[in-house]
């Protein structure tokens, strides 16, 4: 074999760099610059940039709006009366007022739903509803810190003045009720399976008890959980600071050996089935497994307090009617509507006198006399409103205190 | 056939080799790729373009996140002082995974063994049929169930306590096994499936010629049969490792509070704290993590033509 010539050999192996692939290798180049040019140029726009620059005059907007006929209502399944298909509450408010109902249950929970809408309230566009239903809580604040709600013309709701309970007027979420007032409230606090735990619970220290190993059920929603957190330490969640969030958070992970695991609404499944002995529990719900036949569970208020929440009525800015949103308001706080919606809901009326109303003309005790409905002064004062963030940064401050309680 | 012959391709010409002469010439098989590519490109390039491009984002909910090439979210996240140990959650993913696919093999293959070889063939289609039926119903809701039988005064457990088989505190629900079975359950007929057609492939005078070579039926088994399915045990094991190690699905409704994974994780991320970035950046990373771990399984014990896989 003669030897080669290494720069015939080079020749062979190698590509050689022509003038067309260089062009292309500088083509490629400049593709990649402008995408990363387009890349840094992109964004995700948060929820800052709202309609809370503008001022409006809601006395003059109010002034100015009409009556138009029609109402387009979002809430959440299973959230009003219902009769063979049809929902009388809202049928004798077409009766009374004239106005239409498009009612749609279409709020599965409270993030996901304020995501969806954030971006077309950031962009001033209608959502396409004018009544939305939301639980207090960070996106609630969002919605009124940024202006994407419409401040109330209480001037036209006298019901609500007249009729609703101390527990709904001038919450701290929003006071005065500027921009909300309440559809339903609820209690967090424990239930237990009187044929399963081996011992009563009377308090959030029982869920530390060895007893319970493996059969304690605790939420998963990151505000519900540090509000169990702070009460079993003693701390009142509205007025908390975030050193009791940690200690609130430290309680949480030594309960954390006993809990079996930190669920969804599937809670009261895991009750029910037996998987849980005591669980974190909302009111409502437990009023309905009673009601089904589960009369092994019984709601605890423990002796150092349970939550309130409350899921809040409120119009969406741009939206198209809201004067008809208005009279709905007005109209479901009466004892008689807010008594047939309660018949059906079983979370906490926010009108007392419904009380009477279910009693007498509805003929339903169960309801009427139950105190997770209509609760007792005694589970009032003993109920506590949740911690309101300031700001973007406390919330996720509070989320990184309580992440790591689930997440291990 | 004289009309035919202008069309017929003249077998004489040498087959062009540059690209776009060929596309030229017959441009069918190129339009029809166009559609794959497209589908490729607006499902799978760019999706994974702009969740590379999302976790370098810095930023918050109400702010807003803005790019910044922050690849420093990577290191909060998976260096050593990460707050939150998303290894843990990671590799807890990679491991249910992987029994899940061990699970879905030892159960699978007997199965499609049976309808392949066994089952006579008119019932072949009834029993595929069967094999596919739990996907009519929606996964989660089949989870659940699963979750309401096996709970800890459900039936199953109420009987095995009833006899004494188990202790009374023996439970199911909240352990790893219940999590990497409700995955094998899930998953099953993606391992089965790949693995019926490869069987029905086998020509069967070839495990004749075993059996004539003097193979015993294990050793046809193992040294024919086996081997000639390969490629559809790799079709199988990517299906199901892929689907079950990021699944969050299983591990919240029958796990506990020990068997938090990265799926879970990345959905809290994302839908709970919308912290954009970091779940783009969980997400990039168990991607490339199973994109690492497969190509390396494919390149020790996959077959040698890419053809076999389909």
């Amino acid at each position: 074999m003669t030897p080669t010539d290494p720069a015939v050999m080079r020749g062979l192996t190698q590509a050689r760099l022509s003038r067309r692939t260089l062009l292309r290798g500088a083509v490629t180049g400049l593709g990649a610059m402008a995408m990363a040019a387009t890349l840094a140029g992109c964004g995700i726009k948060g929820s800052d940039a709202g309609q809370a620059a503008r001022n409006i005059d809601w006395k003059a907007f109010w002034a100015s709006q009409k009556k138009t006929g029609h109402l387009d209502f979002a809430n959440w399944p299973l959230y009003i009366d219902q009769d063979k298909g049809k929902i009388p509450s809202l049928e004798m408010f077409t009766k009374a007022t004239g106005i239409k109902v498009n009612y749609q249950a279409v709020i599965q929970n409270n993030a996901p739903f304020y995501a969806t809408i954030a971006p077309q309230l950031r962009a001033q566009q209608s959502i396409g509803y004018d009544i939305i239903v939301m639980t207090n809580g960070w996106e609630v604040t969002e919605l009124i810190n940024n202006g994407f709600v419409m401040e109330l013309d209480h001037s036209r709701l006298p019901n609500f003045a007249k009729y609703a309970a101390d527990n709904v007027k001038n919450p701290p979420y929003d006071p005065n009720n500027a921009h909300s007032v309440v559809w339903q409230s609820g209690f967090t606090g424990l239930a237990y399976n009187k044929k399963l735990a081996p011992k009563k619970v009377t308090s959030f220290q029982d869920l530390l008890d060895p007893a319970f190993a493996g059969h304690v059920g605790m939420m998963n929603d990151n505000t519900e959980l540090g509000g169990a957190g702070l009460l079993a330490t003693g701390v009142k969640p509205v007025d908390s600071t975030p050193d009791d969030w940690r200690r609130a958070a430290e309680w949480l992970i030594k309960a954390r050996s006993n809990v079996s695991g930190y669920y969804d609404q599937s809670y009261i499944d895991k009750l029910q089935n037996g998987d849980t002995w005591v669980s974190q529990a909302w009111s409502g719900d437990i009023f309905q497994a009673q009601a089904n036949g589960a009369t092994d569970i019984e709601f605890v208020v423990p002796e150092e307090g349970q939550a309130i929440w409350h899921d809040n009525m409120m119009i969406p800015m741009q939206a198209q009617h809201p004067v008809d949103a208005l009279e709905w308001m007005n109209f479901y706080y009466t004892p008689e509507i807010a008594g047939i919606v309660e018949d059906w809901v079983n979370y906490i009326c926010p009108v007392p006198d419904a009380k009477q109303y279910i009693a007498d003309e509805l003929e339903d005790p169960d309801v009427s006399d139950s105190p997770l409905v209509f609760p007792t002064a005694d589970m009032e004062a003993r109920s506590n409103e949740l911690y309101v963030f300031k700001n973007y940064d406390e919330y996720e401050l509070w989320n990184s205190i309580f992440n790591p309680v689930i997440q291990s | 056939m004289t009309a035919l012959a202008p069309t017929a391709p003249a077998p004489t010409s040498t087959p062009p080799t540059n690209l776009r002469a060929r596309v030229r010439r017959n441009p069918a098989p190129y339009l029809l790729a166009l559609a794959g590519a497209a589908w490729l490109l607006v499902l799978f390039v760019i999706p994974l373009i702009s969740g590379l491009a999302v976790s370098l984002m810095t930023g918050n909910p109400q702010e807003g996140y803005t790019f910044t090439w922050n690849w420093g979210v990577y290191g909060q996240l998976f260096g050593p002082g990460a707050s939150t140990p998303y290894w843990l959650f990671l590799g807890r993913g990679i491991f249910y995974g992987v029994m899940a696919t061990i699970v879905t093999i030892l159960v699978g293959y007997p199965m499609a063994y049976f309808i392949a070889f066994r089952a006579r063939p008119e019932w072949k289609n009834a029993l595929l049929l069967l094999v596919m039926l739990s996907f009519l119903v929606s996964f989660i809701i089949r989870t659940d169930m699963w979750a309401f039988l096996l709970s800890d005064q459900g039936p199953v457990l109420t009987v095995l306590r009833g006899i004494h088989l188990v202790g009374k505190d023996f439970h199911i629900l909240g352990t790893n096994a219940a999590v990497i079975g409700g995955l094998a359950y899930n998953d099953l007929a993606f391992m089965v499936l790949p693995i019926y057609l490869a069987l029905e492939r086998i020509d069967p005078r070839l495990i004749e010629a075993s059996a004539d070579l003097y193979g015993k039926k294990p050793a046809t088994f193992f040294h024919t049969v086996l081997p000639l399915t390969r490629s559809g045990i790799f079709a199988g094991i990517l299906l199901v490792f892929i689907d079950s190690a990021g699944d969050p699905v299983s591990p919240s409704l029958l796990g506990g509070t020990h068997t938090y994974t990265i799926g879970q994780a990345i959905q809290d991320a994302y839908l709970t704290n919308q912290q954009y970035n970091v779940a783009a950046a969980l997400s990039t990373v168990l991607m490339i993590v199973l994109g690492v771990i497969l190509f390396a399984y494919a390149r020790i014990a996959g077959t040698d033509n890419i053809e076999d896989l389909v």
